[in-house]
């Protein structure tokens, strides 16, 4: 499989001097068309910066980050953001919806920039708002739908067209326990029908839909899973 | 053990013969809890035995077919109206081994927490894809297998836990025990940067 995300010893020093904090020291990690990678780690450990520095909206203090093939550090600011819409879909932990915007708008809006015209993005979003289940609500705006449907309508923007690259920052924050699976679920079908993912959660349950789980401690990859076990012997391990 | 319950409990919806119990007890519980016929008889004649079941004769084939008696029921409603105990804690080797990490003096006991944080996600990654499998027509299965992924998620969270606390106890350091384990996280640290 084709490498989607490949970043090669990754250093981000936030700030300088005595103030400097070294979010992630070294990090490599290689995402695959197909694959989605869980990264856990306690809080403070580098997984934000690890997934702003992925999709291009921060910058590594030494190190790179391809996608798709792209040095992102080979761009200029344009190409970058047009890369960054095209391409790379992101779920932040805050979930940044604009609220003078619909569902439908929030959603069709990246498609917009990148020079859809408005019939396509809006029926492109709605294709993602029906994906996430919540179709009937595209022409709400965010203050009227509660924090789960508002995960939601972030989500079905982070994959509206066809993004190679979703990458989710605690995607599951405000919602149930059904509710947090179904968005798995949706993160997994997506990754199956062959985009990239990365995850980022604090949630070992919501972990586990990953073909691969990696540690961060103090900007460090600490561990991870192995690759994945066969279906064969999946009964056969819980027979132990 | 709830093997006893779970057997008049199948049988309660009609009778059967033991390797019929068996293969309908494993639907339900996904094979989680391999039965072997022989304990499936042993089970049926202690059942006999207190009077909870009787023998219903034998079908074209020859097996032994088992009913269910009316204290047979009263014993399957008890068991599903009464919670099960929490009982005394049962020997966990984990948090034995955890304890013993933090007071033997040179363990890396964040090494210890992670090695099986690590083999844990792994369980938990296997059921999800068992999950990720069943269909709608498995709900039985399907929820045996979510307390199989909640279990494993509550160590998992426990080991975050623990790991932070010693993270705290390294930061501060107070009684006797805690500086010795503030020596060796520390040299842990050491030893990574
Ligand atoms: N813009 C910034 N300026 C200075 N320091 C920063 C900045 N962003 C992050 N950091 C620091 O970098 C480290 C890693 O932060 P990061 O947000 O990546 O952690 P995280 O693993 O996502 O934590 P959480 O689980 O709490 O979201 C932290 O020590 C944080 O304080
Ligand atoms: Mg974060």
């Amino acid at each position: 499989m084709s490498a989607v995300l490949e970043i090669a010893d990754l250093t981000r020093v936030h700030g300088k001097g005595e103030a400097a904090v070294t979010a992630l020291r070294g990090v490599t990690l290689t995402v695959t068309a197909g694959e989605m990678v869980a990264v856990m780690g306690p809080s403070g450990s580098g997984k934000s910066t690890l997934l702003t520095c992925a999709g291009g909206l921060d910058t590594p203090t030494s190190g790179t980050v391809t996608v798709e093939g792209t040095d992102l550090g080979s761009l200029s600011r344009k190409q970058l953001a047009a890369l960054r819409r095209r391409s790379v879909g992101y779920i932040f932990q805050e979930l940044n919806l604009i609220p003078a915007l619909t569902a439908a708008e929030n959603v069709s809006l990246p498609r917009e920039l990148d020079g859809d015209g408005h019939r396509e993005a809006r029926a492109l979003a709605l294709v993602a708002l029906e994906e996430v289940g919540i179709a009937e609500l595209a022409d709400r705006f965010p203050d009227d739908m509660s924090g789960g449907q508002q995960q939601r309508v972030a989500i079905a923007r982070a994959i509206v067209g066809d993004r190679r690259l979703v990458l989710a920052d605690e995607p599951t924050g405000a919602l149930d326990t059904d509710t947090g699976e179904q968005v798995l679920r949706l993160l997994r079908a997506r990754c199956d029908a062959g985009a990239a993912g990365v995850l980022v959660t604090h949630e070992a349950r919501h972990a586990a839909w990953a073909d691969r789980v990696v540690f961060l401690r103090d900007g460090l990859m600490v561990d991870e899973t192995g690759p994945a076990a066969t279906a064969d012997s999946l009964l056969h391990g819980i027979r132990r | 053990m709830s093997i006893r319950q779970g057997l008049l409990a199948l049988l309660e919806q009609e009778p059967m013969y033991g390797y019929q119990l068996r293969a309908a007890f494993e639907s339900s519980t996904g094979a989680t809890w391999p039965l072997n016929v022989g304990q499936v008889y042993t089970t049926l004649s202690r059942l006999e035995r207190d009077g909870l079941v009787e023998s219903a004769g034998h079908d074209d084939e020859g097996h032994g077919i088992y009913r269910i008696t009316p204290a047979g029921r009263a014993e399957v409603a008890d068991w599903f109206a009464t919670p099960v105990g929490r009982g005394t804690p049962p020997r966990d080797e984990l948090a034995i081994k955890l304890a013993m990490a933090v007071t033997v003096p040179g363990v890396d006991v964040r090494a210890v927490v992670q090695a099986q944080r690590t083999a844990t996600l792994r369980a938990l990654q296997d059921y999800t894809r068992l999950k990720a499998r069943a269909t709608d027509s498995d709900l039985a299965w399907s929820l045996v297998l979510d307390s199989l992924v909640f279990d494993a998620e509550a160590e998992v969270r426990w080991l975050d836990h623990c790991e932070a606390r010693l993270a705290r106890a390294a930061r501060d350091g107070q009684s006797t025990g805690e500086q010795r384990q503030t020596v060796s996280v520390h040299q842990a640290d050491e030893v990574r940067r």
